[in-house]
């Protein structure tokens, strides 16, 4: 069966702003297939490119190179409009959620928007209907949808992006750090919820995250990027109990357990190394 | 939407005693300017021969005077304002909506269409207006209609390149891109995220248009090149009230003292809109 | 132990159109060398109690109560708390660009704290500078010293912002969120850094995070905040062994870890926002524990066995929420 999404030596480039000479290559490089009903997570520390990767599959970054492939069927080279069909099967949550509800819209209309847009021909009613429905299977309470994204904490908000994602019915949705910005207290309730509604409705998934703790019991496949390349892929169990990457042992190695005596011998026992000059920053 | 924008705004303006105090000037100014003339007993070009150029405060019926053909001072003040206030609002309604439009798209769209699009308001702010409005003049005549194709069509400049840049900024905020991915059209996307975002800019700069419009038209009207007798408006009242600055010194007064109360006024309560709606307040 | 910086019922409020209540009577005392952590989440006004230490509040904030340093009170003397900046206490903010200016050299900014705080030459200022940079193990501190703070990376401008605040050589060093800005490979580094220098240097540390892991790799003590208040208070081996307060023990439930394969575990709804806090126990609403009690009598904070704890009805040894 071929894979739901193909993504094929993919490269991302951005002009610097403001400054001339040669560009920042963000993704350098990726090849990856993803299967129908499959979690794929790519992990990676901040500015390896893991975001623009996620960008450029959903078409809202241009790809410099490489292409992608959705049911067989090439979307890099699409141009805006053409894209817009498409974005009822690839959906997106971001990873601020008081940064992606316009401050002005109440909640019902910004969840609302991605049907109005992709789906004609709903009645007031219908549409209502959707959105109400929508917004009890992700946990938000009735009265939720004629608040204002300031009323509402993060993690609400956060579950509002969900269902505004999942309204129109995708079969792939991009997770982009979804959890990063959340009290951890509240964190595991929007990661379970997506792990349920991915099972309920046999979703694709990207999960894009800095935290392998986080994806370890969602994934099925780990992707681990550094500098725009991916360094490792394997089945979960296998990726965080058996790296082979430096990169990826890195990552592991930098979840600090909370149990004070692993904990303290982990810093104490770091040589605290000189640090070395690090790579120029990109803006994922 | 609007919940949130007039909440902010009303909100804000009530904490600003002096901001509260202008609004209600204005109004009743406005007011006074509609409903004046008709509730006062003189008409505007009513003369009165038995009291030609008889200063204000006298008991001869006419409170603030008259001009030297025996005019009441108020009325023609009241009717000035009225035309003054009208061409302004309707040149600043002008300037607003081809403003707003040209810019929002432009500072959206980036890229070409927006280098374009400003090239062109470069090219048209750097004409001198003055020099622009009387070639209009000679082409469509005096009168009303020509100054407000003459203000409207400068003030609409400075208010494009404004929302061009509230536009450019709201462009790379999140929601904007959640919009994209969720299917929205660029028309959808600049009528329902970037307009209603920049309102607060826009209402605030529109306040400070519309007395730079009044200025404007004032001192057309003043040159002769604007609103012309025996139609009142506060410029020309001006230039008459300046040519009698030694005998009746009231003519001027009146008039002059409408423009700066009404000028004031407009600018404070901008000023304080702008206070309100600073987003770092929020 | 004496304490060095002892804290007394601070309450820290905000005035505006609403007034807020970020902090709301919190007492700590920390003892020279000593190391404490203050963990929270948003809302929990951990922050602000930070900053109020040092006299560093927003322009509308207040804060009530008392802070001493070696027995002198800080607040509200502005004399005070500007003899005790950069020499007694050293301020880490989350983002470098708290405290490096962008539009001067390194080492000038270094030299510079170092001259006003020991009035020593601006030559040996300079060769101070360079060898705190050293001392944050920056390579080649006397380059480092010549750039601007954009031309490093975000952990080295870290570093350097490490530099600044212990180059007068503080007694304490509050720290703000350190590593939360950094890269997840790089935080360890910069952790493992700040314990070596507090153990050199003789210096305390206060430190305020949401990590847990980082309170268990840093701290001596910790204290739990919530909703403006202090919940369970105690050292780390012990709190994080054995939590009391339901809300410590949710929050370490929550923490994501490798080793066990099941249900990321949570606290169900969320933090309230500062100052909009429900009658009784302002846990109350999301604990699994919650009785009549807990509604109508806010706990205050007790001795339980080694740690303080202010719950009605506190975890036994081993029991889970």
């Amino acid at each position: 069966m071929s894979a739901l999404l193909e993504v094929r030596r993919a490269v991302v480039r951005y002009r610097r702003a403001r400054m001339p000479g040669p560009s920042l290559t963000a993704v350098d490089g990726v090849d990856f297939a993803l299967q129908a009903g499959e979690i794929v997570a790519l992990v990676g520390e901040s500015g390896c490119g893991k975001s623009s990767l996620g960008r450029a599959i959903l078409g809202l970054t241009p790809l410099a190179d490489g292409e992608v492939r959705w049911r067989g069927r090439r979307i890099d080279t699409l141009s805006r409009e053409a894209f817009r069909p498409l974005r009822r099967e690839l959906q997106v949550v971001f990873q601020d959620p008081v940064a992606s509800f316009d401050p002005r819209m109440p909640i019902a209309a910004s969840v609302a928007e991605p049907l109005r847009a992709l789906v004609g021909k709903l009645s007031v009613t219908e549409r209502t209907a959707r959105v109400e429905r929508i917004l009890a299977e992700v946990g938000l309470a009735g009265d939720t949808a004629a608040r204002y994204p300031h009323q509402l904490s993060g993690g609400q908000l956060q579950r509002a992006g969900l269902a505004r994602a999942l309204i129109v019915d995708p079969a792939f949705l991009v997770c982009d750090e979804p959890v990063s910005a959340l009290d951890v207290s509240v964190q595991g309730q929007i990661v379970n919820l997506l792990a349920r509604i991915r099972r309920e409705r046999g979703l694709a998934c990207l999960f894009i995250s800095h935290n392998l703790a986080v994806v370890a019991n969602l994934a099925d496949r780990i992707l681990v990027m550094h500098r725009g390349r991916i360094v490792e892929s394997g089945g979960c169990a296998d990726v965080l109990h058996a790296p082979r990457h430096a990169e990826t042992r890195k990552l592991l190695d930098s979840i600090l357990p909370v149990d004070p005596v692993a904990a303290r011998r982990r810093v104490e026992a770091r040589p605290v190394p000189a640090a070395a000059d690090a790579p120029a920053r990109l803006t994922s | 939407m609007r919940g949130g924008l007039g909440r902010d705004v009303r909100a804000a303006l009530v904490r600003d005693r002096l901001a509260v105090a202008c609004a209600t000037m204005l109004a009743l100014l406005v007011l006074a300017a509609v409903a004046g003339p008709w509730l006062l007993e003189f008409d505007e070009d009513q003369v009165d021969w038995a009291h030609m150029a008889t200063p204000p405060f006298e008991a001869t019926g006419h409170w603030l005077g008259t001009d030297r053909l025996g005019r009441d001072l108020l009325v023609r003040t009241l009717h000035g304002l009225r035309v003054s206030l009208a061409i302004a609002f309707a040149a600043t309604l002008v300037a607003l909506v081809i403003g707003v439009a040209f810019g929002a798209f432009a500072g959206y769209r980036r890229g070409r269409t927006d280098a374009l699009m400003m090239r062109f308001v470069d090219t048209l702010y750097a004409l001198p207006q003055v020099f622009f409005v009387i070639i209009l003049t000679v082409v469509f005549g005096r009168g009303p209609l020509t100054l407000l194709v003459a203000i409207g069509a400068f003030g609409w400049l400075t208010m494009a390149r404004i929302v061009r840049g509230q536009a450019l900024a709201l462009r790379e905020r999140e929601f904007v891109e959640a919009a994209i991915a969720g299917g929205a059209g660029t028309l959808r996307i600049v009528t329902r995220h970037v307009i209603p975002n920049l309102l607060g800019p826009v209402i605030v700069y529109a306040t400070l248009t519309l007395p730079q419009a009044i200025l404007v038209e004032s001192f057309l009207s003043f040159l002769g090149i604007g609103i012309q007798e025996p139609l009142a408006s506060l410029g020309n009242l001006i230039a008459d009230g300046a040519g009698e600055l030694e005998t009746a010194p009231w003519m001027l007064a009146v008039p002059a003292a409408c423009l700066l109360l009404v000028v004031f006024c407009c600018n404070f309560l901008g000023d304080s809109l702008r206070d309100a709606l600073d987003p770092r307040d929020q | 132990m004496s304490a060095l910086l002892e804290i007394g019922a601070l309450t820290v409020d905000f005035r505006g159109s609403r007034p807020v209540r970020a902090v709301d009577g919190v007492s700590l005392g920390l003892g020279p060398r000593e190391r404490l952590a203050i963990v929270g989440e948003s809302g929990s006004g951990k922050s602000q109690l930070l900053l109020a230490c040092t006299g560093l509040l927003a322009a509308n904030g207040r804060a009530a109560g008392s802070v001493r340093f070696e027995g002198r009170e800080l607040l509200g003397d502005a004399r005070a708390l500007q003899a005790v900046r950069g020499r007694g206490i050293g301020f880490v903010f989350q983002d470098a660009s708290g405290s490096l200016t962008p539009h001067r050299r390194i080492g000038d900014q270094l030299a510079e704290v170092a001259t006003l705080a020991t009035g020593c030459s601006s030559g040996a200022g300079q060769e101070a500078a360079v060898e705190m940079l050293g001392r944050v193990r920056l390579a080649d501190p006397g380059a480092i010293a010549s750039l601007y703070p954009h031309q490093l990376s975000g952990g080295m401008r870290q570093r350097a912002a490490i530099a600044l605040a212990l180059i007068a050589r503080p007694r304490i060093l509050f720290a703000d969120e350190p590593t939360t800005a950094l890269d997840v490979t790089v935080q360890a580094d910069v952790l493992a850094l700040i314990a070596q220098l507090c153990a050199h240097l003789g210096m305390a540390l206060l430190l305020v995070t949401h990590d847990l892991g980082v309170v268990a790799g840093l701290a001596d003590r910790v204290a739990v905040m919530y909703a403006g208040r202090v919940v369970e208070e105690g050292g780390v081996a012990d709190v994080l062994a054995r939590p009391r307060h339901p809300y410590a023990a949710g929050l370490l439930a929550a923490v994501p870890r490798l080793d066990v394969r099941r249900e990321l575990s949570s606290i169900p709804g969320s933090p309230p926002a500062p100052g909009d806090w429900p009658s009784g126990c302002r846990f109350g609403p999301r604990c699994p524990r919650r009785v009549a009690r807990c509604e109508a009598q806010e706990p205050m904070l007790h001795a339980a066995d080694v740690s303080r704890v202010a719950c009605h009805f506190p975890l036994a040894a081993g029991e889970k929420p």
